[in-house]
Formats: structure tokens, sequence, C-alpha cells
């Protein structure tokens, strides 16, 4: 019926687009064969309507007659309308318009510290949102995210994270080929970095509500820097692929240097495979250079007053990681279970100045490591229980400004030798692909001697375009 | 000693020319390809029979055959849109993105059975471009293979002539198996079935076997015992043989169903590799019809 009064349309705009000298005779035939066409597709309809009533009063079930019904409707029009189908086609302006969707987050928290004072003691602040969020309900950051072919090359996707208080963060904004050739990619703009596993998944593809406690010690929660990246996948059967990264040095362990060329850079390798058809694996090993310039960092000196202290000098970083996945034959609708882990080690050396005897300066260097291996059990059809495991050490961390006498260690409680732990478990229960609720608890040790228990009620639904997630 | 080293690269990039690299999504098309290329055809299937094919992981392996593959077969109709564009788009071929030769889609070649005229997820997952289960039906395998013939021999002239002769040899013992198949399924005609899964629209519609209803209350929802029970009373009157679910489909509700409604459960293979019987396209079918007879004594 749609198709006729379309086509229908069409006409009419022809008829009114005609020059109005156009012969009357012209019109006249345009007219009657319109009218034929609608006679003629009047009595379609009606002969469907009858085939309609036919088949409702045969089976019980109103949908399935009409499938039925429609089923036969495509058929026998499908032919003969063809060509009025492709010539009453709307050429819409917006059929260009970008894939969209939004992801809304939230949670009630019910935390025994003080979300405020959250601290991983023995580890330089990152100046990341590390803490685990407010106390009660509250609103996570809602994600809207864009992504379009841009043209037989290029890709661009926009990921703008809009923060519960009000204001627009740009999280990811970047361009990448599709496919350059030879197994080369490249991706330019703001985007998470891909070295570990977890950097390059956005948080609602977490498996627990928050980041490990070594990406939140070590990279502020995660590291999203604007910069260049440079991948090659090898001509392999085994999954084997290379890449490297330069950037600006926007986030931790980067400073933002104000400096031309470049401030931070990454390299990566992953390998991965398949055992049988139901395990797959991959592991990685990346190594992160930053020299950041004038890292800031607020801390409370002796007297009780806020002391600012800043670092310059190299930072670097190896991570180690692998993620195992299992499911029976390779089907993870009913079963399946993740396991995956990752080691970091980071090293700093330079100078480190504190306000707190005034634009003091002397040698510092750090050399500390952190893990966590956890694991995902889908134990029936849209239910998973996980268990996490963090620990840091903090190390040797060599303080010229102690060492020489200048200033003490109670002038840095943040870097108090402490070794932070945290023990986590979570239920999540999925009803559909865009829908998740998770239940969490943890018995997290980021503060010396302020054990925290932490439990999360968390929901996370995505809206619109279906989006692909990587493995 | 020049010489034998030149015969050498020679034989190398004859042996990497030779054909056609084809990464198949899943093993319905896998198999076909297999039937049309033979053996100028480097087949390789992501998925296995007994994998639900809306919930595949984006395994590394999968990259890195796609990153080799001259062509890429899928279903499309959005089957496969929660890994396939994270493996091509990593993978670094150009051949295989969207829009090119090496890129493509069986749904677009046959008719599509329950696309829906509202797009809502209130709806469950529906598809957008239709019901994507189209290796149901024996008639769509031709269809498909008819237009993947010909995007084979656009890819690989050198041995095109060789695909269309393997293609028409399938073709007539497609067409003669799928006389036998519909002979043999005469019986079936208006029976009526409970499905779990809208996973075989193509099936019913090519032997017209009438579904009263579905176990899950929405594509992709799984249904409470509640549900089950409410489904149970409503379909009584009709009668219905069977319930039908595919082997990847969760077997609770079907065999929860089965039992108190007093009628089989038949677990079908869905596609290539879906059971023991079902090894290639023609046993596929002969597996799926034996399966549905029998239930039906």
């Amino acid at each position: 019926m749609h198709r006729a009064s379309l086509s229908m349309l069409a006409a009419c705009g022809v008829l009114a687009s005609l020059p109005a000298q156009a012969a009357d005779n012209d019109l006249k035939a345009l007219r009657e064969e319109i009218a034929q066409m609608r006679q003629a597709y009047e009595q379609r309809i009606n002969a469907l309507e009858a085939r309609l009533i036919k088949a409702e009063s045969k089976t019980d079930n109103a949908d399935n007659a009409q499938t039925v019904a429609q089923q036969t409707a495509v058929q026998q029009n499908s032919d003969q309308q063809n060509t009025v189908q492709q010539a009453a086609a709307p050429t819409q302006s917006n059929s260009f318009n970008p894939e969209m969707s939004m992801i809304l987050q939230g949670s009630y928290n019910n935390l025994k510290q003080d979300p405020n004072a959250y601290q991983i003691t023995g580890f330089v602040p990152t100046l990341g949102e590390v803490s685990p969020g407010a106390r009660g309900f509250s609103l996570g950051e809602s994600e809207l995210v864009l992504s379009a072919n841009i043209d037989p090359n290029w890709r661009g996707t926009a990921i703008l994270a809009l923060a519960p208080e009000g204001g627009v963060e740009m999280e990811n904004a970047y361009f990448e080929s599709l496919g350059l050739g030879n197994g080369f990619s490249v991706k330019g703009g703001r985007f998470f970095s891909s070295i570990g596993y977890l950097n390059q998944q956005h948080s609602h593809a977490w498996d627990f509500a928050d980041a490990p406690l070594a990406y939140k010690a070590f990279l502020g929660n995660q590291l999203g820097d604007d910069g260049v990246q440079v991948r090659w996948l090898a001509p392999t059967d085994l999954f084997l692929e290379f890449g490297a990264e330069v950037g600006r040095g926007r986030t931790f362990p980067g400073a933002d240097n104000n400096k031309n060329g470049v401030s931070q850079g990454a390299v990566f390798a992953h390998l991965g495979g398949d055992v049988g058809i139901s395990n797959a694996w991959r592991v990685g090993l990346s190594w992160l250079g930053s020299s950041p310039k004038d890292r800031s960092f607020d801390d409370t000196d002796s007297t009780g007053a806020t002391a600012s202290n800043s670092f310059s000098g190299k930072s670097r970083m190896w991570i180690a990681d692998g993620v195992w996945k299992w499911s029976p034959n390779g089907n993870s609708t009913v079963h399946n279970f993740k396991l995956q882990g990752e080691y970091f080690k980071r090293r700093e050396d330079g100078t480190l100045a504190s306000s707190a005897c005034g634009a003091c300066a002397a040698d510092y260097n750090s050399d500390q490591s952190g893990w966590y291996v956890q694991g995902a059990y889908q134990f029936m059809p849209h239910w998973r229980v996980g268990l996490r495991h963090d620990a840091l050490k903090s190390g040797t961390v060599a303080i010229g400004l102690v060492n020489s006498g200048m200033l003490g260690f109670a002038d840095f409680p943040q870097l108090a030798a402490h070794d932070p732990k945290r023990n986590t478990a979570m239920l999540d229960y999925s009803p559909s692909e865009f829908t998740r609720f998770r239940l969490q608890f943890a018995r997290d040790d980021s503060g010396i001697g302020a054990t925290d228990n932490q439990l999360f009620l968390q929901y996370i639904f995505s809206l619109g375009a279906h989006g692909a997630h990587a493995f | 000693m020049k010489r034998l080293f030149f015969l050498f690269l020679m034989t190398l990039s004859l042996a990497a020319h030779a054909g056609l690299k084809v990464f198949a999504t899943v093993p319905e098309w896998g198999a076909l390809t297999r039937e049309i290329g033979g053996k100028h055809a480097d087949v390789f299937t992501a998925t296995g029979g007994l994998q639900d094919p809306h919930h595949v992981e984006a395994r590394p392996s999968l990259i890195a055959r796609a990153r080799n593959a001259d062509l890429v077969i899928s279903t499309g109709a959005e089957l496969e849109v929660g890994w396939l564009p994270i493996i091509l788009r990593n993978s670094g071929n150009p051949r295989v993105q969207p829009g090119q030769p090496g890129n493509f889609e069986a749904a677009r070649t046959v008719r599509m059975l329950e696309v829906p005229t509202r797009l809502d997820r209130a709806d469950g997952d529906v598809h957008a471009g239709g019901n994507p289960h189209i290796q149901n039906d024996p008639r769509n395998i031709l269809k498909v293979g008819e237009a993947l013939t010909a995007r084979m021999a656009q890819l690989d002239a050198a041995n095109a002539a060789e695909y269309q002769a393997n293609f028409k040899n399938f073709t007539e013992r497609w067409k003669a198996a799928i006389v036998k198949w519909e002979a043999s399924a005469a019986p079936l005609r208006g029976m009526h079935v409970v499905t779990q899964h809208k996973a075989f629209p193509y099936l019913y519609d090519w032997l017209g076997i009438i579904e009263v209803a579905t176990l899950e209350p929405k594509p992709g929802v799984e249904p409470a015992v509640s549900y089950l029970a409410q489904v149970m009373a409503d379909v009584a009157t009709q009668k219905p043989r069977m319930v039908i679910r595919a082997a990847w489909n969760s077997p609770q509700p079907a065999e929860w169903f089965s039992e108190h409604a007093h009628i089989p459960a038949v677990v079908l293979p869905f596609t290539v590799g879906g059971s023991d019987q079902a090894k290639d396209l023609f046993s596929f079918f002969d597996a799926t019809l034996a399966q549905l007879l029998r239930a039906n004594k």
C-alpha cells in the first residue's frame, strides 16, 4: 500500500515539474495511467486482504498469519514492483549519517573510606580519576560514540565522554586506515594506546566496574594520548602484530610538555592463536617511554601544609599481558571463561623539586611494579561471576631531598613505602547484549592504614548502533 | 645455482597466486566455496557448526587469516555485526573491506524473510535486513552459489572456467537432491512446530512447516519457566508435533517444553558441522530431514 502511494507521489512530482504549457492531452493520458495503476493496486490489495482474512481464520495465532501474509505480499509484488521501487527510492540527505550509539552508566556505591581522600600510597599520584567514585547513587560517564567510513580508505571515530557534573571531554577522536595493504594500519588523533591488554578497551567493556590498581597507579586509569600509531600484521596464520606510537605525552606518565617533537612513545608486540576450537589466547609485550617535565603532584609536608612537588626526567615502563578465553566448541552462549593478567614494571629517573623547602630539587629515582590477574566465568546464559586480585610493589624509591637531609620521609607521605593490595568479586547479569547489571565487592588496601570495603551496584546500557568488541 | 633460485622463487609465487584464499565466516559458506573452488580454493572457516553465529569472539587467529584472504564471504544482514567489522579493520587488508570485490555477502542474493516493519530493540535481537539464517533453505544455497561463482570467477579469472564447471556440476547434483528431499519431506507439510530461537524460518518456508510459537519471548532473550508454561498453554489447541532448537541453543528451554508438553525435542544441525552426520552441504540437509521425519513418526 505504501509503495503504491509512494509511486503516486513520485508521479505527482513528475507532473508538477512538467512545464505549464505541456499539452492537455499528455496530462490526461498520465492521469488515466495513474488511475489505472491505482485500480490495479487496489485490486491487488483487496485480494491480499482476502487472503489475510483466510490465513487468520486458518490459524489462531495472529502473528503467524501476518508473517505469512507479509511473505506472500512480498513474493507477489516483488517482481512487478521492482522497477517501481527503484524509481521511488527516497534519496534522503541523512542516509550517510554516522553510526551512533550512547553508553549510559551509573552506580550505587557504598564505600567505607572517604573517596575524596583516596590514594594509592607509595606511588606518585597520576592526577587521573582513579578514586572509586562518589558515595551513594551516582551517574557514571555517559559516552556518545559516532563513527563512520569517511571514504574508501579511512574511517573516523569520535567518542565524547559526558561527565555527570557537566562538561564534555573528548575521550577519543581518531581516524584509522581501512587496510593500507601488506598488513599495515595507521591511526591518528586521540586514541587509547594499544599497550597492555585492557588499555584499549572502553570502561563499559571491562569485566569489573573499575580498572585494575596497576592501571590506576601507572597510567592514571587509561592511556589516551594525542599522536599517531602504525601497526603491522605479519602474513602468518599465527597472529603476530607489531606496532609503534608517538605522541605528545598529554596525560600521565607524560606531563604535557610545552615542546616540539615527540614527548612520549610506545612500541608493542602481540602474539595470538587458538588451541582447538574451544580455546583462544593472546599475549603481548609493550614498552612505554615518556619524558615528563615538571609533572607535579600535591602532598602534605611534615608541618601539615600543602606542598607542591614536581618531577622532571624519564619514565620507562614495561607491560607483559596475556588473555585466554575458553568456550565449549567455541560457543560462548551457555558457558565461557576468560582469564587475563598483566604485569607492569616502571623505572623513573630524574629530579624531584619540592615547595616544602623553597624550590629545592635533587635526584629522584624509583623502581616499582604491579600486577593483577582476573577471571570471569559465565555459569549460565546471561550470568557471570568474576574474581580479581591486584597487587602493587612500591619497590625502591630514592628521593635525593630526603637522602641529603633537606627534607624527611614525613614530607612525602604519599610516597611512603606501601604495597597496595585489593581483592574483588563480581556478579553480573546481562539480559541482552545491550544491558548489564553488576554487583561488585572489593576489599581495597590502596591507602596505607585505611582498608576500604567497596560495594558497587552498577548498570551499563548501550543504545543505538550495535558495537563490535575486540578480543 | 642462480637459475635454480629463480625457479624456486617462481614456484613460490605460483603457489602464492594459484587460486583463492577464502575466509568464510560460517561453515555453510565454507562448504559451498569448497564445492565451487575445488582444489583452487584455500578455504578457512572462522566458526564451527556448534557455535552461536550471533556471539563470536574477534579472535586473533581470525584477524591473522583475514589479513591474507582474497575473499571474505559472510552471511551479512547484520549476522556478523558484532565481530566481523573489527576483524576486517584490524586485518590491514584492503581487498576484503566492505564494498570491495573481495567482500561477498550471501544474504544480498536471496529473498529475505521476516524483514521487520519497525526497528526497535524492544523487539529483541532483530536484524534490519531480515532473518539472516538463510542457509536452511537449499534453494537459497543455489542462489548464493551462483553469485559466489561469478565473484570467484571475477577475482581469479585464470580458474574461472573451472569454477563455473564445478558449480554446474554441483547444481545438477543439488537439484536432484532437492527433488529427493522434497519428496521425503511431504509428510511434514502443514505440520505445527514450536521453535526455541527463530533460526529456521527458511526451512519452514521451504517445507511448508508452520511455526506456532517460539520459546524465546523476543529473539535472543532467554525464556523463564513461567513464560514457557504460558507458551505451552497458548499453543495447546494447535497441537505442535515437536519442539525444535539449533545445536548451539542452550538445551534447557526445549527440554523443559518437551518434558511438560509431551512432545519430542529435536536438535537440528543448523549448519554444516552442527551434528556428527552433517559433514557437508548434502549430508547437512539429509540429517536435518532425518531428524524431522524421525520425530514426526
